[in-house]
């Protein structure tokens, strides 16, 4: 084992990756000489050089729209967001010809891009940089969607993704990139479309991903106080979702309650929600819940902010109403 | 610098500004290491005499839009200090209730059509606003402010071909600092160092000004306003300048070589404009010290004036989203 903090081990899955296949490459803005808006491919350039670590101008749909090219003959780029909100701009070609060309082509083409991007609200950045797209890119067919709250998985994830055929987008937290843990210094990988059980528990299933699983750890040391164990599931992929391991925990618990740190309107959660409601609401002793930010553009204004924020008062006020405990 | 027949309150005014917006930025440096302001902040330091040069030239009823560094363009346009400083303390007197922060400044009584954030968004505003003015029949132009950085976006080409084949009053004003955040615009743009030669490619007239020099600036806005208003027109003014620290709070801006940053530093906008004023014998070095203590007493007072100011309050999260 090494303790490492999710910074690092984004950077040894991206080393990792370069060095075992020469097909790979990063691509994007400042992340060569600059090292990176988030210092995450810091000192890549000297040590893969410039045809490896590309520096972009600012034109997001177009080098998107170049990893989707260079991907489909055979390359694997890896291509790198400042920021999941200027996705926006590139949102065309990652919708339409990303995600659709295989389906389009009938099969004839895939496209096994990754493309990594710092998400999530609370750092005062205002409405136009502390959106987080991955909810809406979750629901185009064709591609995945991966995140992570801890070292070890963002690794796993990452062989993972770059193993994957399939364009992959992975929202990485911004605010958790300094977060620590331990990762195995045997090779693993953690797959697609599998969520984790970070705590187990038997009387609440409290369900995350990113930004809100730290809630949910904090939460569930409250919870303990009045003699409530609860678990906890981290999602790590959008799309697919592992909805076996959520009703499996859901006919242990009899309760659910559902976080997410992004806007509650939309997002994932209601998906999960109507999911739980097909698959195993006979197994629930109360409503599910489910807990998120305010439907509002993102304010700068610190109080604004963290009022919008769900914090772990709001997660277990919403449960102990919903299951009058 | 070039003589030029401006009045010495019209010279003394284009000084006091610039100043102005110096000290406003250090100041804004000072309070976010304090933890008063957050979020991304970009100063504008090193750029001013660009700020101060073209808004001046503007009239009241033109319009001003720009990009995320953008005290500098709020302040020349008379935004008030205290309400600017009060946005970036986030408290409900700023000019954008606390909602919008460092980047999202915005008076539309005074035609300040904001501060955005996305690299390239403010082209296509500005572009539909110029449409507006035709439309109506006014004589306004859209002043627009942009980066190096900036040129790499579509929304850029796009803008430029519309505004020139739809003969739309806006004035680009790009703002050449050579870098976009880290990277350098020889890196970026396969025009190398002078991008106007993009706008000729859209058939539009561009000019080059050292964006050092305020009475250059002035000069060539007045003369760009004149061309559009009467032949209703663009033009893309390139000013080739240099900001003096990182790209934001966050930039060390280690990609930078210390003889570049000097190279500049020794044509500070401001130093300059003061060492012509003296040499003219225009202004003496106790009118200099007298305009510094004012802006000085200004900033000071809109510093106080964010601090006691008040939060917004909670139910101000849900306001201001539908009209
Ligand atoms: C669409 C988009 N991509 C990236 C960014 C991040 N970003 C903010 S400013 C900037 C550099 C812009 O440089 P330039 O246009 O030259 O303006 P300058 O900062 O030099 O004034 C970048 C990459 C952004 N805000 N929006
Ligand atoms: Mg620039």
């Amino acid at each position: 084992m090494t303790l490492m903090t999710i910074r690092q081990s984004i950077q040894k899955g991206l080393r990792e990756a370069l060095n075992n296949d020469p097909s790979v490459f990063l691509m994007g803005e400042d992340i060569g000489e600059y090292g990176g808006a988030y210092a995450i491919t810091s000192g890549f350039l000297e040590e893969f050089g410039s045809d490896r670590i590309k520096d972009t101008p600012i034109s997001e749909a177009t080098f998107i729209g170049a990893g989707i090219g260079a991907a489909t003959v055979g390359l694997k780029p890896i291509v790198e967001l400042m920021s999941m909100s200027f996705s926006l701009v590139a949102f065309d070609q990652i919708v339409n010809m990303a995600a659709n060309l295989r389906y389009m082509s009938g099969g004839q083409i895939s496209v096994p891009l990754i493309i990594r991007a710092p998400t999530g609200a609370g750092m005062q950045l205002g409405a136009t940089h502390s959106q987080s797209f991955e909810t809406w890119l979750s629901e185009v067919p064709g591609l995945k969607v991966i995140t992570f709250s801890s070292p070890s998985d963002a690794l796993g994830l990452l062989r993972s993704a770059v193993k994957d055929s399939n364009p992959i987008i992975i929202a990485e937290p911004a605010g958790l990139y300094g977060v620590r843990g331990d990762v195995s210094d045997e090779y693993y990988e953690i797959p697609i479309g599998s969520a984790s059980v970070v705590k187990e528990g038997n009387d609440v299933t409290l369900v995350s991903y990113g930004h809100g699983i730290p809630i949910l750890l904090d939460t569930r040391e409250e919870l303990i106080k009045i003699n409530i164990d609860a678990e906890i599931i981290d999602l790590r992929t959008l799309n697919p979702l592992d909805m076996v391991s959520i009703d499996k925990s859901i006919k242990k618990t009899g309760r659910v309650v559902l976080l997410d740190t992004s806007r509650k309107l939309g997002g994932i959660m209601p998906e999960i929600v109507s999911r739980i409601q097909e698959n195993s609401v006979d197994f629930l002793d109360g409503p599910i819940v489910s807990v998120g930010s305010e439907n509002t553009p993102w304010p700068y204004n610190k109080n604004l902010e963290n009022y919008s924020l769900p914090n772990v008062d709001n997660v277990i006020e919403s449960f102990r109403e919903a299951y009058k405990i | 610098m070039d003589k030029s027949n401006l009045s010495k309150k019209e010279l003394f005014n284009l000084l006091q500004k610039m100043i102005l917006i110096r000290e406003f930025e250090e100041s804004c440096g000072e309070n976010y290491a304090k933890g008063f302001i957050r979020g991304f902040l970009h100063l504008y330091i090193g750029e001013e005499a660009i700020a101060v040069g073209s808004i001046s030239a503007l009239r009241e009823e033109d319009y001003v839009v720009t990009h995320y560094r953008d005290h500098g363009h709020a302040l020349a346009r008379d935004l008030d200090t205290n309400s600017v400083m009060a946005e970036l303390f986030g408290k409900s007197t700023g000019v954008s209730k606390g909602k919008g922060g460092s980047m999202h400044l915005f008076d539309v009584k005074k035609h300040f059509m904001g501060g955005h954030a996305i690299v390239g968004a403010q082209l296509p505003l500005a572009l539909g606003i110029a449409l507006a003015c035709k439309y109506k029949k006014e004589n306004s132009v859209v002043l627009v402010f942009f980066g190096d950085g900036a040129v790499s976006q579509g929304t850029f080409h796009e803008t430029l071909n519309l505004a020139s084949l739809w003969e739309l009053p806006v004035l680009f004003f790009l703002e050449n600092n050579l870098y976009g955040m880290g990277s350098h615009v020889e890196n970026t743009r396969a025009e190398g160092r002078d991008i106007h030669s993009s706008a000729e490619s859209y058939g539009i007239h561009a000019e080059i000004v050292d964006g050092m020099n305020v009475l250059e600036v002035l000069d060539i806005t007045k003369k760009s306003l004149d061309s559009i208003r009467n032949n209703s027109r663009p033009i893309l003014i390139e000013a080739k300048t240099f900001r003096f620290s990182g790209h934001s709070m966050a930039d060390p801006a280690k990609y930078r070589s210390q003889d570049e940053l000097n190279y500049w530093l020794k044509r500070d906008p401001i130093e300059s404009f003061e060492k012509y004023l003296v040499d003219e014998n225009i202004c003496t070095q106790d009118e200099l010290k007298k305009i510094k203590d004012q802006v000085q007493d200004e900033i000071s007072k809109a510093v106080e004036y964010a601090i006691k100011s008040p939060e917004p309050s909670l139910e101000d999260l849900k306001k201001d989203i539908y009209a």
